[in-house]
């Protein structure tokens, strides 16, 4: 109980941390058009709808996340049998009930382990590329290795557990641990408990170790991509939120008497830093599973460019995790580079490809409107695009009177 | 050949107290570009013959702003788009079509914060329309055996969620239709949009329409379709990097309609 509580404590405190960072992003209003982000939010997150794209992986994700789903259940009685000091808490009160609910747990628990298996092997041995690749050296591949391994461990925990029930008298062989009973067969009554409170004691640690683990950890979409999807971008992927701080400023340079509204104007223009951006972007950044689907996806990366959607994630989470307005430090030049945010071609090949729902071009085009309109830093090319556009109202040294010309062509 | 056609502006219709039913985007590159202008007057022609009564602005039509706003210079966008407003708002304009894209997500999903509503339409709905209501008729047998491939324009599809109108047109031609492996939401991108039509690309293994292109040859099709001037010289210029250009045409929808009714 003690050991539950504190792990509790720790992950309740860790989730405050993590709410804090996130609220250091500008405001941005997702409220609207509720019913929509409920049914999103179903749909996508609970759905798994935009899973189906890639079957197999979709079918593996949700063995496992059924597999967790349900499995919580056991481990809710683990919890009463914990606090309660018994054994099998709901066993007497449930019955046959009690036991096919077992044996369909354990075919769960072999689902989730063979999946796991699984996928540890399309990421070690067969090598999908978007599991192998640059952006995930370092911490994010042993965050993904921890994860399936964790998850292969405490399955076989808990089905060591019900084999070491199974091979002691009078105890109940489930359909799949009761292969694993023979393995058992020489050990001592009282050896036999000892594995079954091990296991559960290992299974039972292993779960709220787990539990802490995942705020540090990519698996934290779990969570996550609840809210993430209910705050997801719900106009057409086309379209750029407008800056009414600009409409103001605009307006006043075509209308001298237009008054713009007093105290509206932003710190800057388009985001140096994760904190120039809104919260949306930045919850998006926590939620991120690094999946790599985007980054698949993109025509920059895929005809060797160095843009990657998933690294802008990542780097945007890197960057708010050690986030210290004093170090000298920004997401633009340190996290993301220039040439990155310059790669992309505003496709959204990205934004359909995330299963739910992050929106790696917001972040692009927010670091591309600080380096515009902060530091007039765009390539060359855009700056004549920009020059030819305010002189002559098109993208090309062409007269605005002779616009309509190509009607006299006609005939 | 078409009829003699002229072509009136907004001016001249306001100038006779009348309105017209649409008024057609031309958009830079179709005012400017001398390939993209051969898509403005293909698409012009066939309103005229559907019986359409249309407008264009001419030298009152500024850039929407797009290529502004990807670039990140949201001054000079809302300037370009506050301008265009002011005179669409003035006329009292309701409907707009446009053959480009960009033009198209622009006016239809960033103009209305800025105050400029109206309904807009690519021209390939707006050709789907026009042939379903009947006003459009396209006779087959023109591109019997032709094997068209259409790509999809990311500003069209997956920004907008329009698939299927510039398909059920070219359906039309009864021309014998391809797939790319990765079309319609999958669809891969030309490489011009986000201001990227106006850069160089950065460095890396290959360029994005020669990617796409190749893609498409894969099909060997006689003709590459699409909706949108940036994506045809995108695809134009592919097919010249692997010498197909004599071989393959990239053809907008309403060329290949213009086609198909002797118009151009």
């Amino acid at each position: 109980m003690a050991v539950t509580g504190s792990a509790g404590w720790a992950f309740a405190r860790k989730l405050r941390l993590i709410r804090a960072k996130i609220n250091l992003g500008q405001p941005v209003d997702r409220q609207d058009r509720s019913g929509e982000r409920w049914a999103t939010m179903a749909r996508v997150a609970l759905g798994q709808s935009k899973m189906g794209a890639k079957p197999l992986p979709a079918l593996l994700h949700l063995l496992v996340y059924v597999g967790f789903v349900l499995i919580n259940i056991e481990v809710l009685e683990m919890l009463v049998d914990g606090i309660a000091g018994t054994h099998r808490f709901f066993q007497p009160y449930l019955g046959s009930v009690y036991t096919a609910a077992l044996h369909f747990f354990e075919v769960l628990a072999f689902l989730v382990l063979a999946a796991c298996v699984v996928f540890l092997t399309r990421r070690f041995v067969s090598r999908v590329p978007r599991l192998q690749h640059p952006d995930l050296a370092g911490f994010p591949q042993k965050d993904a290795t921890t994860i399936l391994v964790v998850e292969v461990v405490l399955m076989g925990a808990l089905l060591l557990m019900n084999a070491a029930e199974a091979a002691l008298p009078g105890g109940t062989t489930y359909v799949i641990s009761g292969f694993l009973v023979p393995l058992l067969s020489g050990l001592s009554e009282s050896s036999l408990h000892a594995v079954v409170t091990g296991a559960w004691w290992f299974h039972w640690i292993g779960i709220l170790a787990f539990l802490n683990y995942l705020p540090y950890s990519k698996h934290f979409h779990i969570v996550l991509a609840f809210p993430n999807t209910y705050y997801s971008k719900l106009t057409p992927k086309g379209q750029l939120d407008s800056m009414p701080s600009v409409t103001h400023e605009v307006k006043a340079m075509l209308d001298p008497s237009y008054a713009p509204p007093a105290g509206d104007a932003p710190a800057r223009f388009g985001a140096k830093d994760v904190v120039d951006l809104h919260w949306v972007n930045l919850l998006n950044a926590f939620t991120c599973t690094e999946c790599g689907r985007c980054t698949e996806a993109c025509p920059a990366n895929q005809t060797g460019k160095k843009l990657s959607p998933r690294r802008i994630m990542m780097a945007t989470r890197d960057r708010l995790e050690s986030y210290h307005p004093e170090d000298g430090l920004s997401l633009l030049d340190h996290g993301i580079s220039r040439e990155e945010l310059w790669a992309c071609t505003t496709c959204n090949a990205c934004t359909e490809a995330c299963p739910i729902g992050i929106d790696p071009l917001d972040i692009i085009v927010q670091m591309r409107q600080y380096i515009v309109m902060e530091e007039s830093g765009a390539p060359h090319g855009l700056n004549a695009m920009m020059t030819n556009l305010e002189n002559n109202g098109a993208p090309w040294p062409f007269a605005q009177a002779d616009k309509g010309r190509w009607a006299q062509e006609l005939n | 050949m078409g009829d003699t056609l002229t072509i009136r502006t907004v001016a001249e219709f306001a100038a006779a107290g009348e309105l017209p039913e649409v008024v057609f985007w031309t958009g830079c590159a179709g005012s400017f570009d001398d390939r993209a202008k051969k898509i403005t007057k293909a698409f012009a022609r066939l309103l005229h013959k559907s019986g359409v009564s249309f407008a264009i602005l001419g030298s009152e039509e500024g850039c929407t702003g797009d290529p502004a706003k990807r670039a990140g210079n949201e001054f000079l966008f809302q300037m370009q788009a506050l301008q265009n407003i002011e005179v669409l708002n003035a006329y009292g304009i309701q409907s707009l079509v446009t053959a480009c894209p960009h033009c198209f997500n622009t006016l239809k999903n960033e103009y209305p914060a800025l105050g400029g509503h109206y309904s807009v339409k690519h021209h390939t709905q707006f050709l789907q329309e026009l042939l379903q209501s009947g006003r459009l008729r396209v006779e087959g047998g023109k591109f019997e055996g032709k094997k068209i491939v259409y790509h999809d324009p990311c500003y069209l599809g997956r920004a907008n969620g329009e698939y299927e109108a510039p398909r059920a047109v070219l359906a039309a031609l009864e021309g014998e239709m391809l797939e790319m492996k990765r079309s319609r939401k999958n669809g891969l991108c030309c490489g011009a949009g986000g201001a990227q039509m106006f850069k160089e690309p950065e460095p890396g293994r290959q360029d994005i329409n020669v990617a796409r292109t190749e893609e498409a040859l894969a099909l060997q099709p006689d003709i590459i379709a699409t909706g949108c001037p940036f994506c045809n010289t995108m695809l134009t210029d592919g097919t010249k990097h692997f010498h197909q250009e004599g071989k393959v045409e990239v053809l907008d929808v309403a060329e290949l309609i213009a086609r198909a009714n002797d118009l151009v």
